[in-house]
């Protein structure tokens, strides 16, 4: 019962339907695609390091910032929150493994195929995506290259890898948790889990039905999209922003729920506002639907459709302020210190918090003919996304590492990739907010001279950025060959059933469930 | 360690109420929001700030921006102010011990109230000026603004004024084989011409795919989509030449498409309308003329280096577009090129250049590439030619 080991070779990976297993493979494989995406980010920042064209032509230019934008968010960020759920969510219920295993498998290995698929697309004749992660149609259909039907199956295929891992996470939530482990006792990460796992479900289908329009418009000649046969181009924008609305939250809601594990561990003193954060989640997945237009200011809605998507757009500034006085006020009269999961979660604070002042100057409508399409947007996305997801994830793989491997990182590697970071990522995209405000559009490969100077920093700030990512990678192979053997608890006082089980932590756990008091 | 610890001179760090740091801070961020107005000049270098451009609207945005900055500014003073505060005194290294309170309905409810007053104070001036905004009645002028792929159409409505504007930042700038003249990205060959002081109303729609007329100092940015078309207008305060750029990606040459608007006094601006039908009428004369070879290769010659060169190359050899040296085409027979020429490629990049270029363009440029690169055809054609074709269509 319980105490066989992994199997043995590759079919172990392949097979596998352990959710240790699965979670290890998503991280590894968000990992890989982080460092893919981050390479063609270079690339970008690169040919802008100053004006005029050096290194790449505008149309490869284009393919650069299409797959950087996909690439980072299916392949990167999505990817690792799943690959956190995998390793977290049974052990925070007290669960023996997900709810459905073998479906697990599959969700995790359609995934390569889907990338695989994306990536070949920029070896074809007339080159990969070039209309940019929103790829809005008809640039993206009449327009577009003839790889774009590769690009629309890849996207259904990680559409269909998410809605799977979904009903396996709410699964698994709602009805596998240990005797005792009532709903407003669960972790938080384990309730933003569950809150994302159906908006996941509810968007992804949107998303998919989107791309099959472009499907049709393209190879079967129907006019969804194109104004010549009576097709509505703005239809476009509307049905991707309502997926795509929701999707920004699917990458930030997760990492609310790191946030909020980590917080108090290292303040040495409970969150405060449990109910309220719930809540707050909730609300913020809620109002993530019927705010989805304010992508669209510029595209000439009557009033009443700005005004509305204006309002609603600024009352999720409540919800997400609401979080951020929680956090800190945890952080109150607590007992501090500073070990890197920590640093990582008191910059995404700060971080976040300012890409959140940011979104709200966009949300107010005049302002945002301004600011729209500018590199005032890049900072603002890239501020909520950086500090704000992959933060989080960098501060949960620490935080959780020494129980996966059962060894500790060593301190003085991850502060310092803490500070190249930070500091690669403040150079990098601050300077961005001042270049977009002064009037540089985004999504051009070549520019106007009074740009120069900033987007030289920037470009500095980004090489810096991505090269502390191979450090992490680094750090992170240094642990998990050897270091500090990690005890049961791992920190002072953490709260979770993660915590009770040995570190490394078994090939097999909870197989009968553990008492919650 | 970290957050300056154990070092005697943290005491006195601690000492400095992290309030005053931040107040500080601020009040350096109002300094800049002021520094952000001188920045009105054109080519400045380390512009870090919104402009307050030249209409009456650009200026109400502005002030909104400022006034949203300005309260995110304060709220970061005191929510970062209270968490540095934590993070200093509230250390585990200073000692600290931690307080076991975690919850309070009254804070929660607090928090929750503040902000959402904050918002409705902020969206009554938005409100305000996005109604201004969206009042396009009551116009002096109407400009048909068309989005190509890459370049802009401006159509005088009830005036009989019609032209495309290129950009003319010549490729030995873009690709570095010649310094970078002042307004490099930002010029074109015919800007937009409007009166000051004057309601103008652009009606902006788009010829192929999406794209987004910009002006910053004006502070009009609409979409441009084909089907659609977008109203927004603009009162100029002052004379002068501002421009923008295309804001919606469009393609490979969409950092290529930008926007030049001259604003002049009535009287000139009337002038240049008058010259400009002069020119029309002029150029309907010309249209029954008969030209040289040597006349139409070097206009020919202008016209690819305006509308062509970005997709089939500067010595036609091709790119997004095929070769244009010895192709089936430019040395096939001439009815079928000119077919070609007017009615473009359906499904593809090359549009349908009968309605874009007059009769005298078409020929110089259809004779330009029979004659040039060693294509030598020696035959030429005459706008009359293209009149003819065209009827027999
Ligand atoms: C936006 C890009 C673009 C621009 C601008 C453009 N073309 Fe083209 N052109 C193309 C493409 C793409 C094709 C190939 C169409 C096809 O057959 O699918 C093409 C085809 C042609 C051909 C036929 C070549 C052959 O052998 O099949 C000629 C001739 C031509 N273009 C001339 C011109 C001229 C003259 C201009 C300027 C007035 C011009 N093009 C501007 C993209 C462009
Ligand atoms: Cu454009």
């Amino acid at each position: 019962m319980g105490d066989h080991g992994p199997a043995k070779g590759f079919g172990r990976w392949l097979f596998t339907t352990n959710h240790k297993d699965i979670g290890s493979m998503y991280l590894w494989f968000s990992f890989a695609m982080f460092l893919m995406g981050g390479v063609f980010a270079l690339v970008i920042r690169a040919e802008l390091f100053q004006p005029g064209l050096q290194l790449v032509e505008p149309e490869f230019f284009n393919q650069m910032t299409t797959m950087h934008g996909l690439v980072m968010v299916f392949g990167a960020v999505m990817p690792a929150f799943v690959g956190l759920a995998n390793w977290l969510i049974p052990m925070m219920v007290g669960a023996p493994d997900m709810a459905l295993p073998r479906m697990n498998n599959w969700s995790f290995w359609i995934l390569p195929f889907a990338f695989a698929l994306l990536t070949s697309t920029l070896f074809m004749e007339g080159g990969g995506p070039n209309f940019g992660w929103t790829f809005y149609a008809p640039l993206s259909t009449t327009y577009a290259p003839p790889s774009v039907t590769y690009f629309i199956f890849a996207v259904h295929i990680m559409g269909a890898s998410s809605i799977m891992g979904s009903i396996n996470i709410i699964a698994t939530i709602l009805n596998m948790r240990a005797p005792g482990m009532t709903l407003m006792k669960m972790p938080l990460f384990v309730w933003t889990w569950l809150i994302t796992a159906y908006l996941l479900i509810a968007v992804m289908p949107v998303l998919a039905g989107c791309v099959t329009m472009m499907l049709m418009d393209i190879h079967f000649g129907t006019s969804f999209f194109s104004a010549a046969g009576g097709g509505d181009p703005v239809l476009f924008q509307h049905v991707f922003w309502f997926f795509g609305h929701p999707e920004v939250y699917i990458m930030i809601l997760p990492a609310f729920g790191i946030v909020s594990a980590i917080i108090p561990t290292f303040a040495r003193k409970p969150l405060f506002g449990y109910a309220s954060m719930v809540y707050a989640t909730a609300s913020i997945a809620f109002l993530s639907f019927i705010v989805w237009a304010h992508h669209m200011f510029t595209v000439g809605m009557p009033i009443a459709g700005e005004l509305f998507f204006m309002y609603a757009t600024m009352l999720i500034a409540v919800p997400t302020g609401v979080k951020v006085f929680n956090w800190i006020t945890t952080m109150f009269r607590g007992s501090m210190s500073f070990e890197t999961p920590m640093l990582f979660s008191i910059a995404f604070v700060i971080l976040f918090t300012i890409g959140g002042f940011s979104g709200l100057m966009l949300a107010i409508a005049p302002a945002d003919f301004q600011y729209h399409d500018t590199y005032f947007v890049v900072a603002h996305f890239h501020y909520v996304l950086v500090p704000g997801a992959i933060f989080s994830i960098f501060a949960g793989v620490y935080y959780w590492l020494p129980k996966w491997c059962g060894n500790m990182y060593d301190e003085r590697l991850g502060k310092a990739h803490f500070w190249l970071s930070f500091v690669g990522l403040n150079v990098t995209f601050f300077p961005m907010h001042f270049v977009g405000l002064a009037g540089m559009p985004r999504r051009i490969p070549d520019y106007a001279l009074q740009f120069a100077d900033f987007n030289q920093i920037a470009s500095m700030g980004a090489f810096l950025f991505g090269f502390s990512q191979v450090f992490f990678l680094f750090i992170v192979i240094k642990t998990i060959r050897g270091g500090k053997q990690a005890t049961d608890e791992v920190w002072e006082n953490p709260e979770g059933l993660e915590w009770t089980i040995p570190s490394p932590a078994p090939y097999h756990t909870f197989t009968t469930p553990p008492a919650v008091k | 360690m970290l957050f300056f610890s154990k070092r005697p001179t943290i005491k006195s760090l601690m000492s400095v109420k992290p309030f005053v740091v931040f107040s500080l801070l601020a009040l350096s961020f109002q300094a800049f929001a002021k520094s952000g107005e001188v920045a009105a000049g054109e080519a400045q270098r380390w512009v870090t700030n919104m402009t307050q451009g030249v209409t009456a609207t650009s200026h109400e945005i502005y002030d909104l921006h400022m006034l949203i900055f300005m309260i995110c500014v304060w709220i970061g003073v005191v929510v970062f102010g209270i968490m540095f505060y934590s993070m200093i005194m509230h250390r585990k290294s200073a000692g600290a011990v931690p307080s076991k309170f975690h919850e309070s309905t009254l804070v929660e409810l607090a928090w929750t109230i503040i902000p959402a007053l904050i918002l409705v104070a902020m969206a009554v001036p938005a409100t305000s000026t996005l109604i201004k905004i969206y009042d396009t009645s009551d116009a002096d002028i109407d400009i048909k603004v068309v989005g190509y792929q890459w370049k802009w159409q401006y159509e005088y409505l009830g005036e009989e004024v019609s032209f495309f504007s290129n950009l003319t930042t010549p490729q030995d700038e873009i690709y570095g084989r010649a310094p970078k003249g002042e307004h490099y990205l930002l010029e074109v060959d015919e800007p937009v011409v409007i009166p000051i002081n004057k309601k103008v109303r652009f009606l902006i729609t788009a010829n192929d795919v999406l794209h987004a007329w910009w002006v910053p100092a004006l502070a009009v940015k609409r979409d441009a989509i084909p089907g659609y078309i977008n109203d927004v207008w603009t009162i100029v305060d002052e004379p002068g030449i501002y421009r923008g750029q295309c804001a919606e990606l469009c393609g490979k040459s969409h950092g290529f498409m930008p926007i030049v608007v001259h604003a002049m006094e009535e009287v000139d601006y009337q002038q240049w309308l008058v010259a400009k039908k002069v020119e029309a009428e002029e150029l309907k004369l010309a249209m029954s003329q008969s030209f040289s070879m040597d006349e139409l290769y070097a206009r020919g010659e202008k016209v690819y280096q305006t509308n062509c060169v970005a997709c089939h190359g500067p010595t036609g050899a091709g790119g997004v577009g095929p070769t244009l040296i010895g192709s089936s085409i430019t040395t096939g027979p001439m009815n079928g090129h000119l077919s070609l020429m007017i009615n473009g490629v359906q499904g593809s990049a090359m549009q349908a250049f009968g309605e874009q270029l007059n009769n005298i363009d078409l020929a110089a440029v259809i004779t330009y590439k029979r004659n040039a690169w060693g294509n030598n055809m020696g035959d030429m054609l005459q706008p009359v030619d293209v009149l003819n074709h065209k009827r027999s269509l």
